[in-house]
């Protein structure tokens, strides 16, 4: 995938990640309205994000010490493979998660759900065929990971990633919190775990294909 | 298939909730005390524009000697909890126990909701392998899945606890418990959703009440008589409260539907010193938590020649507080007396206060009253499982306790009824004069689940 194209992908899975519900900006609303507190949400964030780009870190640092023992071509091959199974394993036993962390979680619990949450949903693993090479030859410029992408590129990524899930999810927390009100979940929440599934899929069979 | 947006029947809050639409059904479980006969759920029509209001519209058996009691749905309002929402599961299947065989029937209500099909049965034995427990009783759909209380473990000893159900694939997932620390005693459950914590309270193991209350273990103060609280995701007891020696059977367990409210309210059956029955609070005081007892309903004199044997040297009919329900909006806290055969109503805008604003009585030991719709026919039974609606303008009980119960205080046996009652706003209850259910076929009717949720079916994570 060519540079600009490339950022522009990583930033808007950063959209997608941050307006399921299920990634963050839900839980922060619950804890602003049960401490009645409009800076609970706010606060509530920054371990949310945290979890959040640590899970993508550590997927993203996995490719790379792959790529470094793995021809390109099969290490895509390999990582369309693991998102389908992600995929699969997410259809049939997504559900079955145990909770965790509840609604007197702080800081560091907060990290953790947000950090268990984007790795059970394959978060990370839905970056892939940005960062892998689709094709064969590398352009000047080209945003892939094994060989070309260097540590400062991944990290690069990774901001880029976090920052647009960052203020995804305090665009619709705030929203929600200050506006719409929770009312919005009974009209508002489509099925993010079948569009996810859907999209684990889709991004398999493109790393696949290459 | 998964639903594309939420289940309509699910709320975020209890405000929400309270505005929902009246229900048109109502199921209702029943049981052949006689055991020769098959047990059955029945939905009831609850539509007063319908030209069948107050009817059974249905029927579906389950098994000979079910003995069915409690029973919830596979899914609800929680499953909008932030923590880990699985939302677009379907309200559809109803979790019904068999409190004596074991077993637990899962009842599909989509396909026809007035006869739910029987499409699959949980084995007494697949749940002593899987999970170590008997008895399955009170059912509630949360956080991780379907949460049902058990009264005794594989050998139907002690301890009872709870267990996990898969509120999909209806796979038995195992003991809930990680410690249980002094618990031993199983009845009821529930939680604070926005306080992390689980709730359970005693009645006692199988061989104490499957032939009956024994008189002696009550005397002894043998029965339940301790709350305990739990750590709600870590799985651990946290604290036990013993009510004390002077109380027995602490039952039925109703927590604020507010998830930033800690207090509940939970019935004492049996005073020791006096008959009496208590509501109390619990509620966080500090770091721990505390009871309080808000309300004593008092034994009322009774000529010896009206009592059950069990009760005849005490001149006394106890009321015999045996279920309670609080309103979706917290304000209402409805009391079933089944020994005196009164349906209170407290008002519990203020949980340590309690002010008792309607009364109502229908069968009783001792009073047999009549219901308006046939003026002339004493009833026997007593109020008993009461079940509020969404709105909270509607109340509906039944009068049976257990089957080997029912016969030590009512000995002509109790032929079942269910009945309903109007609320008014502000306060005050009535009964309707157009809805009396005389139970067909010699079985009893338990406890009452309303079509799309109710106020005890229900929990909810948002204020």
């Amino acid at each position: 995938m060519s540079g600009a194209w490339a950022w522009a992908a990583l930033a808007g899975l950063g959209v997608y990640h941050g307006v399921n519900p299920a990634m963050g900006w839900l839980f922060a609303v619950a804890l602003g309205l049960h401490r009645g507190s409009r800076r609970v949400v706010w606060a509530s964030l920054l371990p949310i994000a945290l979890g959040h780009a640590a899970s993508i870190a550590l997927v993203l640092a996995a490719a790379m010490l792959l790529g470094r023992v793995l021809e390109p071509r099969w290490l895509a091959r390999l990582a369309g493979l693991v998102l389908i199974g992600w995929a699969a394993w997410h259809w049939w036993r997504g559900g079955r998660h145990r909770v965790r962390v509840g609604m007197r979680a702080g800081f560091w619990g907060l990290a953790l759900w947000s950090f268990v949450m984007a790795t059970a949903h394959g978060a990370g693993l839905m970056l892939l065929p940005v960062l892998l090479p689709t094709t064969g030859h590398h352009a000047h410029g080209e945003l892939t990971l094994p060989g070309v992408l260097t540590i400062g590129g991944a990290l690069a990524a990774l901001a880029v990633h976090s920052a647009a899930m960052l203020a995804t999810t305090l665009i619709v927390a705030v929203l929600v919190y200050e506006w719409a009100g929770v009312a919005i979940l009974r009209r508002g929440w489509v099925n993010f775990d079948l569009l996810w599934t859907v999209a684990l899929v889709l991004t398999g069979l493109i790393l696949l294909a290459g | 298939m998964a639903r594309m947006m939420p289940d309509p029947s699910f709320y975020p809050s209890p405000r929400l909730a309270a505005k929902a639409p009246a229900e048109k059904l109502a199921y209702v479980v029943a049981f052949d005390p006689k055991r020769k006969k098959k047990d059955a759920l029945a939905s009831v029509d609850v539509d007063p524009g319908s030209r069948t209001y107050g009817q059974i519209l249905g029927q579906t058996e389950t098994l000979v000697g079910d003995e069915l009691h409690h029973f919830g749905w596979n899914a609800c309002s929680s499953c909008l909890c932030p923590n880990l929402p699985h939302p677009h599961v379907e309200r559809r299947y109803l979790v019904v126990p068999g409190l004596r065989s074991s077993n637990i029937h899962i009842m599909d209500v989509k396909p026809d909701p007035r006869r739910p099909k029987l499409v699959k049965t949980i084995t007494a034995a697949e749940i002593a392998e899987r999970a170590g427990y008997s008895r399955p009783h009170t059912v509630h759909c949360g956080p991780s899945g379907i949460y049902v209380s058990a009264l005794g473990d594989a050998e139907g000893k002690a301890p009872g606890g709870v267990f996990l159900i898969d509120h999909e694939s209806f796979e038995v997932r195992g003991r809930w418990e990680v410690d249980r620390g002094s618990q031993r005693f199983g009845y009821d459950f529930w939680w604070h959703l926005g306080h992390d914590t689980l709730v359970t309270s005693e009645w006692g193991t199988p061989d104490m009440f499957e032939d009956g209350l024994v008189p002696d273990l009550i005397l002894g103060a043998k029965y339940g008589r301790r709350l305990h609280f739990w750590d709600l995701h870590k799985r651990k007891q946290l604290q036990e409260i013993d009510f004390g020696d002077k109380q027995q059977l602490v039952f039925e367990l109703r927590p604020a539907h507010d998830p930033t409210k800690a207090y509940g309210f939970v019935n004492c059956v049996l005073s020791l010193e006096d008959l009496s029955s208590s509501i109390w609070v619990w509620y966080r005081d500090g770091d721990r938590w505390a009871v309080r007892k808000v309300v004593t309903i008092p034994a009322e004199p009774a000529a010896e020649e009206d009592l059950p044997p069990l009760l005849k040297g005490f001149k006394a009919v106890p009321p015999l507080v045996t279920d309670i329900d609080l309103s979706v909006d917290d304000k209402y806290l409805y009391v079933s007396c089944w020994g005196t055969g009164d349906l209170q109503q407290y008002d519990v805008s203020d949980p340590f206060n309690p002010k008792l604003t309607g009364k109502l009585r229908i069968g009783g030991i001792v009073s047999r009253a009549a219901h308006p719709a046939a003026p002339d026919r004493p009833l026997n039974g007593g109020p008993q499982m009461v079940e509020v609606s969404r709105d909270g303008r509607r109340v509906y009980f039944t009068n049976s306790l257990y089957g080997a119960i029912d016969e030590q205080f009512y000995p002509d046996g109790v032929q079942g009824w269910m009945v309903k009652v109007d609320a008014a706003e502000g306060g005050g209850i009535a009964l309707d004069k157009r809805f009396f259910v005389d139970w067909p076929g010699g079985l009893r009717p338990h406890q009452v689940r309303l079509q799309g949720g109710d106020a005890s079916s229900d929990s909810y994570c948002y204020p």
